[in-house]
């Protein structure tokens, strides 16, 4: 992909001309990056297990909703799908199977909570101090794909299935390889003998 | 839109998910927590892909595959130390502490 190579050298400065503020979809972004973070923190501290899983259904659909502000909106479907539809269901099945205390349980968490804390504070610090530094006030240009900037050049299905089916068909095999492994692994290990 | 604003709020979510899996006891909460880490790398390919073409959504596509199967397998791993030790708490495994 030599084009690709030149979108990079094009691109990799980060300076855009032209301002792609817009106020929707930052009004849109604020909201449910704040629902997100909310649900995210109860994710890890309510004491009800199946709480916590559905909180995490607000998260991943945060999540798809990113995407699509994003325009990848193939990935936002396969998202919603995926985590939503198939992950989830998962988890309830493994709350279920391990007969977790349903309703509230003060024996979810360790003593670990300040090391936790000492952890993501620090965690969060130095990763944000590293986006600051290096990404600044830069705009999302959108500018990737043919090199156009401008709406709806994102998030192009013919272009990532053009990609998968193209340049990364091996890395692509190899993914149904894992999943049939997967798939067996999990039969193997759950079975009872 | 700013790039950062992603790139923010996709470490915040990661740390939130480190944070999870150093403090929960359950293996499905730990499960869980991973999910939500996953789920930040996720946003920062997105994220990229705006800059450097398609690759990006592919190797997002390529990761949720990767999750499901992580979720899979995992699932079936506490659900095996729940079977031998009746209870889903992976601090009880401690045979290997000195």
């Amino acid at each position: 992909m030599n084009s690709a190579a030149l979108i990079i050298a094009e691109v990799v400065p980060l300076v855009t001309p032209e301002t792609t503020f817009d106020v929707p979809a930052n009004v849109v972004f604020a909201v449910q990056a704040v629902v997100m973070i909310f649900a995210a923190l109860r994710v890890v501290t309510t004491k009800n297990v199946v709480h916590a899983a559905l909180w995490l259904v607000v998260v991943l659909g945060g999540v798809g909703l990113n995407y699509i502000l994003l325009q990848a909106e193939f990935v936002a479907v396969t998202q919603f799908l995926v985590y939503l539809g198939a992950v989830i269901v998962l988890f309830l099945f493994g709350v279920m199977l391990t007969r977790a205390p349903l309703g509230v349980s003060d024996d979810l968490d360790n003593n670990q909570k300040k090391i936790g804390i000492g952890v993501g504070v620090a965690l969060l610090a130095v990763l944000s101090y590293a986006l600051i530094e290096s990404f600044g006030r830069s705009e999302l240009t959108f500018a990737a794909y043919e090199g156009v900037a401008g709406p709806n050049t994102n998030g192009r299905t013919q272009a990532v299935s053009d990609a998968i089916f193209g340049q990364y068909l091996i890395p692509f095999e190899m993914l149904s390889l894992l999943l049939l492994a997967a798939l067996i692994g999990a039969i193997v290990l759950a079975r009872r003998d | 839109m700013l790039l950062n604003q992603f790139l923010l709020l996709s470490a915040i979510l990661f740390t939130i998910g480190v944070y999870g899996v150093i403090v929960r006891k359950n293996g499905v909460l730990v499960l869980m927590s991973i999910e939500l880490v996953l789920n930040a790398v996720n946003i920062n390919l997105i994220v990229f892909s705006t800059y450097w073409g398609v690759a990006g959504q592919v190797f997002a596509l390529f990761t949720i595959a990767i999750a499901a199967a992580e979720v899979g397998v995992g699932l079936a791993i506490v659900l095996l130390i729940y079977r031998n030790l009746r209870s889903a708490d992976i601090d009880e495994l401690d045979e290997m502490k000195g």
